[in-house]
């Protein structure tokens, strides 16, 4: 019954949904308000009745409903209850429900944070965001509904994939789906703007907020991704440049430029074409990554085809949302106008070659997961692109983008002069030299990439520093730490998230630059050295895990005659399915890590082994960590705080014109 | 600047990148391209000399032999109308096993024998590689046309 409930809520959903994408547009186009009216409360009631559809799919896993045939497939009755309830998103129908659910999760922020907004582009927002929502909806009532019966009933479940049965990949999710999803709202408005042919200085400062929030979800939601590779898979990898990876990448490249325009468009009132042409891509490439994920065309163009059904749908789906939306664009984008203009060399300058440097590197992406799908759909062979690719490719188009990134936030907005910006950045400039030539050879190695690696990296604080220097002259009175505290949050914030790129490509550099590893037969009492650190095998035992037997191995690891610490690595089979798995065991540092993973059992007790020093390898995942809370830090800034919320304004003067020049 | 300026400027700004961009991905294309190839491809000498590629098929029952240091082993991929030994050195991954798919990244040495630098698994209980399992289906394609020739399909 229960799941009877939730598949007639989805219905309900759909209807509702059909009804706020339609008529609120109309009334905008109209000029009838009692017709716009009708988003809002299309909007809230379509949350709830998702909420229930999820609820009840919640419940059927909760309650091992086997009768469910998706609970059948993706559960099992020995699976523990929080790893029942993340396995509705472990496979595609639930984690289309679970996208569904965050649309109108976001669409109802949108109702509660929108109250200052004009009414027609209130109404445009909310029936764009409705039009997509019917689409996910039709999708899962027509050829993917998590709730279809098994008859009769299953005794017992498949079982969730065990690779998924971690904390980091039931967080990861839900966090990379807030971000996709998230950028809707940036495409909502991109479209309302497009339809209403009006998109002023206004539009950009309220969308902002929401792209940045919805770009810090995607973040993490990469970096979850990224360490439950790292972890779980065992061979101590943390980005592989596969597909499923790609996926997730394009947007956050795409969404990242669109901040960055976004903020020209908020402060100067420039790039609006573009802003708007990059929120339509970056949604794009979103829901591409949803599907290309999701529809199994991955694992192969012909799976894709054996259900023919939801292949169709999936490429109609995008066809029309990304047709549909570039067409609107070239109609409408030309009412929208250029904005203002600038010189070459000035903040947009800068931020303009940025977007270009972003948006070349996602192509090259594209390209590289694309092609071979495209080769194998036309049966013209079968290839893949490697990491190679990717790195050869990827590398040299991003260092400019990089090397602008310190240099842009110095500029002044239209027009900056050359010799005067060299001036400022010169001692910036030495400084990240000298690090990039010693740096590595006090480390005892030099490469070419180690050095580039350094000098973007201490580029990117020596310009900070720079900046902030700067803006502390600007104030008068006060001290130092009065000064720090008086520049905007925003300002801090685009450090912030500045800094974690540099401490990501630290992380990056020492890692590719000075990680040992070692695949090596151990028998138990032998000892192998791998960076310094001894590690010896003292033999495995069998433990006994909820839904899993595992042998355990365990070594010992000391540097210099010191103990450092105890690592239990394992093997598991896991139950349901018969199925093994390696669980590698890590021991963290902020400097590096220690990786011990079991091969394979060899005779008289001996084990193949994996084991790996990694260096800084936390600091990739905590520099997208600080990149993130840049971005919230950011958002929290006060303007943009709608006006009636907006505290009365105790800045000195000086201070607030310096907050209008940075940010 | 005047605006017409301005915009030769940010037009050959992007032409210069998407030309970069271009160049660098043809460059990366030309040398970072896998191809794949099935074991009888292999045996009749299809395949690229002195480069890396990809050969996927059933690991033959019976064939996985490992040598005395525990990270060397030897294998046959056959796709049952050919067979191709391999050679890697290395753990295998944890879904690898006799009797069922599985794809290797490497070169082919002088003697015939394919030195893999990669065995490749993807996490799926009902795993099959793609690469793999059309491999045997071709070679069943075949054998099913004529049991004395074996008639190889274009790529």
């Amino acid at each position: 019954m229960i799941p009877e409930i939730g598949h007639y809520a989805l219905i309900l959903a759909l209807c509702v949904a059909l009804v706020q994408g339609t008529v609120p547009i109309y009334g905008a186009a109209v000029g009838n308000p009692r017709l716009m009216a009708l988003a809002i409360p299309a909007a809230r009631s379509q949350f709830f009745l998702v909420l229930i559809a999820f609820g009840c799919l919640a419940y059927a896993f909760a309650t091992k409903d086997f009768s469910v045939l998706y609970v059948a497939a993706t559960s099992n009755s020995q699976l523990p209850l929080h790893y029942r309830l993340a396995a509705i998103w472990g496979a595609h129908e639930g984690s289309l429900l679970l996208w569904t659910f965050i649309l109108t999760m976001w669409m109802f922020a949108v109702t509660v944070f929108s109250s200052h907004l004009p009414e027609a582009m209130r109404a445009r927002i909310l029936g764009v965001m409705g039009l997509v929502s019917v689409g996910f909806l039709l999708f899962m009532l027509s050829v993917s509904n998590p709730f279809e019966r098994l008859i009769p009933a299953a005794v017992e479940g498949r079982d969730l994939n065990p690779l998924l049965q971690d904390p980091g990949m039931v967080l990861h999710p839900p966090m990379l789906y807030m971000g996709y999803v998230g950028f809707s709202v940036a495409f909502a408005f991109a479209l309302a703007a497009l339809l209403g042919g009006n998109l002023d200085a206004a539009w950009a400062r309220w969308s902002r907020p929401w792209t940045t929030v919805a770009w810090c979800f995607l973040t993490i939601g990469i970096a979850l991704g990224s360490g439950w590779a790292y972890y779980e898979l065992g061979w101590g990898g943390w980005w592989f440049w596969d597909p499923v990876e790609n996926a997730s990448f394009m947007p956050w490249l795409a969404g990242t430029a669109l901040v960055h325009s976004l903020a020209v468009t908020d402060k100067r009132g420039g790039f609006k074409v573009w802003t708007v042409l990059l929120a339509i891509m970056t949604f794009s490439l979103s829901l591409l990554g949803t599907f290309l994920v999701r529809s199994g065309v991955l694992t192969s163009v012909h799976a894709f085809a054996t259900d023919p059904k939801r292949g169709l749908f999936i490429l109609s789906f995008l066809a029309v949302v990304i047709g549909g939306s570039l067409v609107l664009y070239a109609w409408r984008a030309p009412r929208v106008g250029l904005g203002g203009g600038f010189a070459p060399v000035s903040r947009e300058g800068f931020l303009l070659a940025n977007n270009v440097m972003l948006v070349a590197a996602t192509g090259a992406v594209l390209l590289g997961t694309l092609y071979p799908l495209f080769l194998d759909a036309l049966d013209l062979g079968k290839i893949s692109v490697g990491p190679p690719y990717f790195d050869s490719v990827f590398v040299p188009l991003i260092t400019p983008a990089l090397f602008l990134m310190g240099i842009g936030p110095l500029a002044q907005w239209k027009k900056a002069e050359v010799p005067a910006l060299a001036k400022r950045v010169r001692w910036a400039a030495g400084v990240s030299m000298a690090t990039a030539l010693a740096l590595p050879l006090v480390l005892g190695e030099w490469t070419p990439l180690l050095s580039l690696g350094f000098l973007l990296a201490s580029w990117i604080v020596a310009t900070a520093v720079v900046s902030v220097r700067e803006q502390l002259a600007h104030m008068t009175g006060g001290g130092l730490i009065a000064g720090l505290g008086r520049l905007p949050r925003s300002y801090w914030g685009m450090l912030l998230a500045h800094g974690g790129i540099a401490i990501f490509i630290i992380g990056v550099t020492m890692v590719k630059g000075f990680e040992t590893e070692q695949d090596v037969r151990m028998n138990v009492g032998d000892t192998a050295t791998v960076g310094g650190y001894t590690f010896r095998f003292d033999g495995v035992q069998n433990v006994m895990g909820p839904n899993y037997t595992a042998v355990r191995g365990t070594f010992h690891v000391s540097r210099d005659g010191r103990d450092t610490t105890v690592l239990y690595p394992e093997k598991r089979r896991y139950l349901a399915q018969n199925q093994v798995m390696t669980e590698a065991a890590i021991d963290s540092g902020l400097v590096r890590d220690l990786y011990v993973s079991l091969g394979e059992p060899l005779e008289d007790g001996a084990w193949s082994v994996r084991l790996y020093h990694k260096p800084f390898v936390n600091w990739i995942w905590g520099g997208c960590l600080v990149m993130a809370v840049g971005g919230a830090l950011a958002v929290s800034d006060r303007r943009y705080r709608p006006a009636w919320r907006r505290e009365p304004q105790m800045v000195p003067a000086s201070a607030q014109l310096a907050g209008r020049q940075i940010a | 600047m005047t605006p017409r300026q301005k915009r030769f400027a940010a037009v050959g700004l992007g032409l210069l990148t998407l030309g970069g961009a271009t160049a660098l991905v043809l460059n990366a294309f030309q040398s970072n391209l896998v191809f794949f190839f099935t074991p009888t491809q292999v045996v009749n000498g299809e395949v690229p000399k002195g480069r890396s590629f990809r050969i996927g098929g059933m690991v033959e029952e019976g064939s996985l032999r490992r040598e005395a240091d525990g990270l060397t082993v030897h294998f046959v991929v056959t796709d049952t109308a050919q067979r191709v030994p391999v050679t890697y050195k290395g753990i295998l991954p944890d879904l690898f096993k006799e009797g069922k798919g599985a794809v290797a990244q490497g070169q082919l040495g002088a003697d015939g024998t394919f030195i893999a630098s990669e065995v490749l698994a993807k996490h799926d209980e009902n795993y099959m590689p793609p690469e793999a399992a059309e491999a045997l289906a071709k070679a069943k394609a075949a054998g099913a046309q004529s049991s004395k020739t074996v008639i190889v399909q274009p790529q």
